[in-house]
């Protein structure tokens, strides 16, 4: 009996039932974004080769820079689940300074994608120069702005907690949010791979 | 707190533990820093490195799914999983279409082919 309480879906109350709908709705989103970077990822390899007479990766990217890049944001997305579990167990200052860690992180993430790009643009490499370069502003900088509204997403969200408290609501947000992060994290692997580390080969 | 509420809110986040946050973060970074450590080294043949690195970067996306995600707590009917596999396969579709396309493009036409076409489209240099 207890067991069919617990495994059904129809028994629970409404509001998890609620709940595993917006997280499914969410894991939705999150795959159709998916699908957005992997187009991104396919202009990127059709046009890495085309630098017309510029520079390719190998001589304008810097592989230990974007390795620190990397570690912060591995990071940040490791601390954004520490603030999930702190969460559960209804710690709220926990969450807060964990959430105030990723938020850190991520900025300092935000802030050395954009100092690369002022590198770049200072140096006359901008997405105008080749193909190549166009393609790879659009790619990279998607994810940055995908970083960007994560961040004021967790800044409102940081901001209600401290209003609210963890309320089911505020719990249920604060899933999504990490949902979205891993997610960045996830497609950032992608990039430090094929852009950065097969840039860095000429392949 | 009550015991049902309690796990209503396990519900919401996703099941995770202390334990699979760490083992994924171990993880991914060992990976992250293999496959780094194989590019500035570069010892090995072109395509085996090539090979290795995206290798490594399809593994670390599965430690990824697996200790962050939580993909592998699910329970059936697993919804979220067959959405994944469908995405995989549009992505696949997606990218491959395309270098298979394009590079059959380039491989067919001359530049001066392309030149003549971009300028009767409108385009063109």
């Amino acid at each position: 009996m207890t067991k069919q309480l617990i495994t059904r879906p129809v028994d629970l109350p409404p509001e998890a039932a609620n709940t595993d709908k917006t997280l499914f709705g969410f894991w939705v989103y999150i795959m159709t974004d998916c699908v957005l970077f992997a187009s991104l990822f396919a202009t990127y390899a059709v046009l890495h080769n085309n630098t017309f007479g510029g520079p390719g990766g190998r001589q304008l990217f810097s592989l230990p820079y974007v390795l620190r890049e990397t570690l912060i944001l591995l990071t940040s997305s490791f601390t954004c689940g520490l603030a999930v579990l702190s969460a559960r167990l209804q710690h709220k200052n926990k969450v807060l300074f964990w959430f105030g860690i990723t938020f850190i992180l991520g900025l300092a993430f935000l802030a050395m994608e954009l100092t690369e790009f002022r590198h770049l643009v200072q140096e006359g490499n901008s997405w105008r120069r080749s193909g190549f370069l166009s393609s790879f502003f659009a790619l990279v900088g998607t994810h940055g702005l995908h970083i960007t509204a994560g961040l004021l997403w967790m800044a409102v969200l940081m901001a209600k907690i401290v209003s609210s408290g963890l309320t089911r609501a505020n719990v249920r947000r604060l899933t999504l949010l990490s949902l979205f992060w891993h997610f960045l994290d996830l497609i950032w692997i992608f990039i430090f791979t094929m852009v950065y580390l097969l840039g860095a080969l000429g392949v | 707190m009550s015991k049902t509420s309690q796990s209503t809110i396990v519900r919401q986040t996703g099941e995770g533990t202390i334990k699979s946050y760490v083992t994924g973060f171990v993880l991914s970074i060992v990976l992250t820093l293999v496959a780094y450590t194989l590019v500035v080294h570069d010892a090995l043949s072109r395509h085996l490195l090539v090979a290795l690195v995206v290798g490594l970067a399809l593994v670390q996306f599965v430690v990824q799914l697996l200790f962050f995600l939580h993909l592998g707590r699910e329970t059936k009917p697993r919804w979220k999983l067959f959405v994944l596999l469908f995405m995989l396969l549009v992505v696949l579709i997606l990218v491959f279409g395309s270098l298979w396309i394009m590079n059959n493009l380039n491989y067919r036409m001359t530049p001066a082919q392309i030149n003549t076409y971009m300028n009767n489209q409108g385009g063109g240099f």
